[in-house]
């Protein structure tokens, strides 16, 4: 099959002998461009076998990407750059300037693409197809790929793509990226069997009016007639956006994921805690007592195993919020939320950053470049930390576990602890909200450019890229609990376990973890908690998670416990008030090197993030004593 | 049907109106946009061209932000936004009477 296979076969002498390079044929670099929504980062998928996040939702790529393609029957790779969706060359916003300056060559770092794939949506090609006057003017060889071929058929629309490609003087592939139909003229097109377009006889680009009668007429030409009107997405959206049963819906596929996070998850959780101890339990009876082996049972499995456990819950939340994205509903959900944001100073846009920000603030940040506005967009980075993220998950699962026993609060559509869980949800939005509020009456107040979203059709879904998705994600929280998490775990354990006492390993009290624990404790007391979470929270600025493993690996003593020892022994050290302050300070704090990096970068200095993490620092602290005392005062 | 009558009669007093007089269903053809250039010029790109038949779909709960179908594609503006894009009155009763 490949090159390095062919030593062996003599009859096909035909190949170029492993390690040959053809001479420079065919394009190197190829950027995908395309208007929003258009399928850019499904087909930059199919090719490059890459993973990257894809949703119905339009601005979804914000920076560039690249992956390689492999090219069957050919011994070159080509390097494959999506860009940001653009619906025109000249940039409104900073992730529509990534696209203008890569495709300008002006992009440090990135060569200029020596071609292009213009994707557009043969669903919407009168309007797509505007775009491809200023990408051919560039020069550059290009292909426009009609994508979404299967939805234009199913919806009674044509479109000659031949007569299209002789008007434009460049080949035009019909695809379904989604399915991965007719993909093999891009493939050959990637090849190399490609020209320079002609020059076309193109319309001035700034008279957008011109541009889009040019558009139509090119269409028309090529017999382009435009699909039905999506009649399943209007009946759907009279539902979903219905004035009554809208917000409702919405309200109830929150708590359904809320509720599903925590009860469908936990037999998974319960089976991995199981391997967990299990492993645990087999390694201490074949181990011969010695350092090793404490550093083994106590560190790795009492730390890293302590925050793998909740996988499954993860995996859980990113299949929702895939479904919800690639749907198409979370546009419906933004337009509904519009209101609240607005009364916040916020837009519409920023919504999906916010939302990205459930799942990790690091993608959130960078998501707000989609917002024009600059100040919005500052806003919004500020406020994306407050979201709660899928590293405070496990936090969050362990104190309500450990603290409030589960009973059915709205039959078995709620219970206490997914209630529970759903306040903290709450309370991180009301901070966030609470803060934009606070930003744009003041320090950031701006007019805003015009809100404006495009409502996708509503699409099914498909296996293929929420899987993709899911994989992606368990690789990150693998790689962190088997990186951030494993170092932390093995520093502690080391800090636990010294200084040496006539060769003997001192008690955890007497240890230099033990001392640095008591140093913070008057700190860390009026809110409720004791040198061990003192540590633990020390130890977690760097990732959220890491308090669990620290705590595991604190009182990870007795590995058979599982989950359930740790819980236990948080019951015994730590009072409801406390454990209801520790819910807070997490809520508030900025604990997360990675998102303080990236704010950095995005804002350009260390400004933003310095105040964003005093302020968030400043809120959980008062916060967490506040609740501390509110919480005792109350059970007293 | 009466009903859609005194709607239209009204639509006509308003004169000239913009899109966000128009009534769900009710069809408009863009006169001008009172928008700063770059705000313009990106909903021009978006198919808001002047002359363009734009249709207002529906609204988000709470009647704000509205959807308008350009094209086949639909996009939410808010209403604000709405008022400031223009439409020719006369081709709003046009319009409903080609629908009718």
């Amino acid at each position: 099959m490949s090159a390095h296979g062919s030593a062996g076969l003599p009859t096909l002498p035909t190949l170029p002998p492993p390690g040959f390079t053809p001479p420079s044929r065919g394009p190197r670099f190829v950027a995908l461009v395309g208007p929003p929504n258009s399928g850019k980062s499904t087909l930059f998928n199919r090719l490059t076998g890459l993973r990257q996040k894809v949703a119905n939702f339009p601005g979804v790529t914000v920076e560039q990407r690249r992956g390689r393609a492999r090219l069957e029957g050919d011994h070159r790779e080509v390097v494959l750059i999506d860009l940001p969706g653009v619906y025109s060359l000249i940039p409104r916003s900073e992730d529509e300037r990534v696209t203008r300056d890569v495709l300008a060559g002006e992009m440090a770092g990135t060569p200029r693409p020596d071609a292009v794939l213009l994707i557009l949506d043969s669903t919407n090609l009168n309007r797509h197809l505007v775009l491809a006057a200023p990408v051919l003017s560039l020069g550059l060889p290009t292909l426009v790929v009609l994508n979404m071929a299967d939805e234009l058929a199913d919806r009674g629309g044509a479109v000659d793509a031949e007569a299209l490609a002789t008007r434009l003087g460049v080949p035009v592939a019909l695809v379904s990226a989604s399915r991965g139909e007719g993909l093999e003229m891009v493939r050959e097109f990637l090849s190399g069997a490609v020209g320079l377009p002609p020059s076309l006889d193109l319309p001035v680009l700034a008279d957008i009016p011109k541009c889009r009668q040019w558009a139509i007429g090119m269409s028309d030409k090529a017999g382009y007639s435009q699909p039905a009107p999506p009649v399943w997405t209007r009946r759907l959206d009279a539902v979903f956006l219905h004035p009554v049963a809208g917000p409702l819906i919405f309200l109830a596929v929150v708590v359904a994921v809320f509720q599903t996070i925590f009860s469908a998850a936990r037999p998974l959780m319960d089976a991995v805690d199981h391997a967990v101890s299990a492993s645990g339990a087999w390694l201490s009876a074949v181990l011969p007592a010695s350092a090793l082996k404490s550093l083994l049972i106590e560190g790795v499995w009492g730390g890293v195993g302590s925050v793998v456990i909740f996988l499954p819950q993860i995996l859980l939340l990113f299949l929702f919020i895939g479904l919800l994205e690639d749907s198409g509903y979370l546009a419906r959900a933004a337009l509904i939320a519009d209101r609240t944001m607005r009364k916040a100073g916020l837009q519409g846009k920023s919504f999906l950053p916010l939302l990205s920000a459930y799942a990790c603030a690091v993608p959130a940040v960078l998501a707000a470049r989609t917002i024009e506005n600059k100040r919005d967009r500052i806003a919004t980075i500020l406020i994306a930390p407050f979201m709660t993220c899928s590293a405070r998950l496990p936090v969050y699962t362990l104190i309500i576990a450990a603290f409030l026993p589960e009973r059915p609060l709205l039959g078995p559509f709620l219970g206490t602890r997914a209630a529970a869980m759903l306040g903290l949800y709450v309370l991180g939005f009301v901070a966030a909200f609470g803060t934009a509020r606070l930003l744009k009456s003041s320090v950031l107040k701006s007019d805003g450019a015009p809100f404006l979203l495009e409502m996708p059709p509503y699409r099914r879904p498909t296996l293929r890229q929420i899987a993709l998705r899911m994989y992606d994600r368990a690789k990150i929280f693998l790689r962190r609990a088997g990186t951030v998490i494993l170092g932390v775990a093995v520093v502690l354990w080391i800090l636990a376990h010294l200084p040496l006492s006539g060769g003997k390993m001192p008690e955890i009290a007497n240890s230099v973890a033990g001392t640095i624990g008591r140093l913070i404790e008057p700190f860390v007391r009026p809110l409720g908690f004791d040198w061990r979470i003192g540590i633990g929270i020390v130890m977690s600025l760097a990732a959220r998670e890491v308090i669990v493993g620290t705590l595991g690996t604190l009182y990870g003593m007795d590995p058979k416990a599982g989950s359930e020892g740790l819980q236990a022994a948080l019951r015994h050290d730590l009072t409801p008030g406390g454990a209801v302050a520790l819910l807070v300070f997490f809520a508030f704090a900025m604990q997360c090197l990675s998102t303080v990096a990236v704010v950095r970068r995005e804002t350009g200095g260390w400004k933003w993030p310095a105040v964003q993490f005093a302020y968030m620092g400043l809120l959980a602290y008062s916060g967490a004593f506040i609740a501390n005392r509110l919480v005792t005062l109350f059970l007293s | 049907m009466r009903l859609s009558l005194m709607r239209a009669a009204a639509a006509v007093e308003r004169n000239p109106v913009s899109l966000d007089d128009l009534a769900v269903g009710e069809t408009g053809v863009l006169s001008s946009i009172d928008l700063p250039e770059g705000d313009a010029n990106r909903l021009m790109e978006l198919g808001f061209l002047p002359g363009a038949r734009i249709t207002a779909a529906r609204s988000a709960p709470g009647g704000d932000p509205r959807v308008f179908r350009v094209d086949g594609t639909e996009f939410a503006l808010r209403r604000d936004t709405a008022r400031k894009l223009r439409v020719e009155a006369a081709k709003v009763e046009a319009a409903k009477a080609g629908a009718a």
